[in-house]
């Protein structure tokens, strides 16, 4: 009824003592502000990963093995490739992925280069039809590994732009490194994926996983990459491949199938709890502004103890006083929140200015701290809410004064 | 046909640790529509106690009060709000007025509170406004009036509900005498256009204004007629008929 009054009226006295306000104001304008910035990190922090992953491709599924150490119970490649060509609905493409136990020497001449990812894969780790490999890197020239290569232990391999730039200034193509001691000839380029640098996404070589497996001395294949058809196919792929090792190995003991459609959702719902907790550490601040609040509101109804008597004298009921003054509380908790939000928006823009200079040198993706709008919502609406809660008791005192008393009251 | 109010036998009693101060003492008090009546006495007598009892601000320990022909004695706080709101127009020695709202904001107020429209509520302050010759100072704070023009306002207040009482309680208090007689003289002219006005004050002079006085003592009525009767004047224990000779 008179909703528009009591909200000019509150702006009117908080403009009269603005440093007041100011005071009254500073807990939830805090509170807000944190809360912003949080969600704003963790909502940019979350957006990273998640773009990191599907980068890396949301559709791989990693098997990792470790066997049973009795000769009779191994899994083959041939196996592995049977089952992705038995399951063409879930599985899209399958490839042993054979890590170095120990990083390799590459050299060219007297270059010598210790930080290279070498990894042994087959030729079915890379799909030309969409010139990509499963881990996502494409060919600017040159091919990839081919089934005779593999088979043969052919000594060649495809290089990445940061060994392309530094051994042979972008023409590698054809020419030959040593890979521990081996000489290898790139048959293929790889297109730049990270920002060229040592130890980066572009420092990387494929050469056969045989081959691989000789350079690590060992004779099984302990890593395979799977890529599932799509992401909603994630979950039957790895259960397809997870009914074919348990076969073998008549225990899930010796193997792991993980896909990054699950540790993407893993993630997120660990990003999600740890945000809720800060969202709540934030939120003890939301209280105490309401404390402040309340205060404040108790010492404005003892100040205007006369205006409270005159207001009823002249018919205010209790509604009508309670509501001047929740309203009043509102208001200030309001803007108060409005202050809030701006400073964590201007906090946040800087947090995700000064992560982003972190990262830049390690090359990671993009991050950028968004605020969430529905976080913007809820944080006003949580800040109007506390000024309605915790104007309520010196509300209600003021709207239970005695009208005499409060009229007789200097 | 009934009276607009009627007190009958009316007891406020104050306990103040063991003894009982009676404020009211068996008051009966009766006012119709369209008089002029002013309620005097001495410091303590029980003036005040009256007028918040009339003003439906307090309720008697024991008797009846009927306003308006509707027992208002027994209300609870919200249904005594609606009350002073429909029927009773106050006007303060201290004006009242609050002070962060203009004067539009302040004679606007009780219409606020009876739910009047806006644009109407608008129209019907600024005639009050007008009826007390403050038309054109509507947007000024109470502080930028002088203390006549703050009272004025408070009466245009009491005005803009059109109630049918107006109470006003000492209203000339805190003016000069030439303020507080024009005040006095408009009290006057709403009650020869037909409002029904009670005065309270300890003034004899102010108090032969009305038509009818009331006098009370010690928390009863100890005169109660004409105020142009010399009886109407006599203090007991004081020569103040002397004072009002010379006005
Ligand atoms: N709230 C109260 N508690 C206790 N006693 C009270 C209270 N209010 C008034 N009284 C007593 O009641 C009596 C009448 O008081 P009241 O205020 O009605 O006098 P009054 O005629 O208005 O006096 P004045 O002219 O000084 O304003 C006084 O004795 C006073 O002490
Ligand atoms: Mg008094």
């Amino acid at each position: 009824m008179n909703f528009s009054q009591s909200f000019r009226l509150a702006v009117k006295s908080l403009m009269t003592s603005k440093m007041r306000a100011l005071l009254t104001m500073l807990g939830i304008i805090i509170g807000v502000a944190a809360v912003i910035v949080i969600t704003s990190l963790g909502n940019g922090m979350q957006k990273m990963m998640n773009d990191q992953f599907d980068q890396l491709g949301a559709n791989l599924i990693q098997v990792q093995i470790w066997g049973r150490g009795e000769g009779s119970r191994t899994i083959e490649p041939e196996d592995m490739y049977a089952l992705a060509e038995k399951y063409p609905q879930y599985i899209s493409g399958v490839s042993p992925y054979v890590n170095m136990y120990q990083t390799p020497t590459i050299r060219k001449g007297t270059d010598e280069y210790k930080r290279t990812s070498v990894y042994g894969v087959s030729e079915a780790f890379y799909d030309a039809s969409r010139n990509q490999t499963i881990t996502g890197e494409s060919l600017v020239q040159g091919r990839f590994l081919s089934y005779v290569d593999v088979e043969r232990y052919q000594n060649v391999c495809v290089i990445g732009d940061y060994l392309n730039q530094e051994l042979f200034q972008g023409g590698g193509l054809g020419k030959t490194l040593t890979i521990g001691g081996t000489p290898y000839q790139v048959i293929g380029l790889l297109e730049q994926k990270a920002d060229s640098t040592e130890g980066s996404g572009d420092d990387v070589i494929f050469l056969p996983y045989g081959n691989a497996l000789r350079l690590n001395a060992s004779a099984t294949v302990s890593l395979y990459l799977f890529t599932s058809t799509n992401k909603d196919a994630s979950a039957a792929a790895k259960g397809v491949i997870e009914n074919r090792l348990f076969k073998t190995f008549q225990s899930s003991d010796y193997y792991m199938v993980m896909s990054s459609a699950e540790m993407m959702d893993a993630m997120n719902t660990m990003m999600d709890t740890m945000m809720v907790v800060l969202v709540a550490i934030a939120a003890i601040s939301l209280l105490v502004g309401g404390i402040g609040i309340m205060n404040i509101m108790l010492v404005s109804v003892t100040e205007r103890t006369r205006e409270i008597g005159i207001r009823k004298s002249l018919g205010g009921k209790r509604r009508d006083i309670r509501s001047q003054f929740i309203i009043e509380a509102g208001t200030t908790s309001a803007i108060g929140g409005v202050l809030g939000i701006g400073l964590g928006v201007l906090m946040a823009q800087a947090a995700g200015a000064l992560v982003r200079g972190l990262m830049s040198s390690s090359g990671g993706g993009e991050f950028n701290a968004i605020p969430g709008v529905d976080s913007v919502a809820i944080a006003f609406g949580v800040s109007v809410a506390i000024g309605i809660a915790f104007g309520y008791l010196p509300a209600n005192k003021a709207a239970k004064l005695n009208p005499i008393d409060a009229l007789r009251y200097d | 046909m009934e009276h607009l109010i009627e007190l009958k036998d009316v007891y406020k009693i104050y306990h103040m640790g063991d003894t009982a101060v009676h404020a009211l003492d068996g008051v009966n008090i009766t006012v119709d529509r369209g008089e002029f009546v002013a309620i005097v006495g001495q410091s303590g007598s029980g003036k005040s106690t009256a007028m918040n009892i009339i003003g439906c601000l307090d309720v008697p320990t024991s008797g009846s009060y009927h306003l308006g022909g509707v027992d208002v004695s027994t209300m609870d706080d919200d249904q005594q709000a609606e009350i002073r709101n429909k029927m009773l127009g106050f006007i303060f020695q201290q004006y009242n007025l609050i002070p962060k709202l203009n004067v539009l904001e302040n004679v606007e107020l009780p219409l606020l509170y009876a739910g009047v429209p806006s644009g109407e509520r608008r129209q019907r302050a600024l005639s009050a406004l007008e009826r007390v010759g403050l038309q054109g100072k509507h947007k000024n704070l109470p502080s930028q009036l002088s203390g006549g023009q703050q009272q004025r306002v408070s009466i245009a207040r009491a005005l803009a509900g059109s109630p049918s009482v107006i109470l006003a309680d000492e209203p000339t208090g805190a003016l000069d005498s030439r303020t507080g007689r024009e005040v006095l003289a408009f009290l006057q002219k709403l009650n020869a256009e037909g409002d029904t006005v009670v005065l309270i004050t300890h003034d004899n002079s102010i108090a032969v204004k009305a038509k009818r006085i009331v006098r009370l003592q010690d928390g009863r009525v100890i005169y109660d007629g004409d105020a142009h009767d010399p009886q109407a004047l006599v203090q007991p224990g004081e020569e103040e008929t002397q004072e009002v000779g010379q006005l």
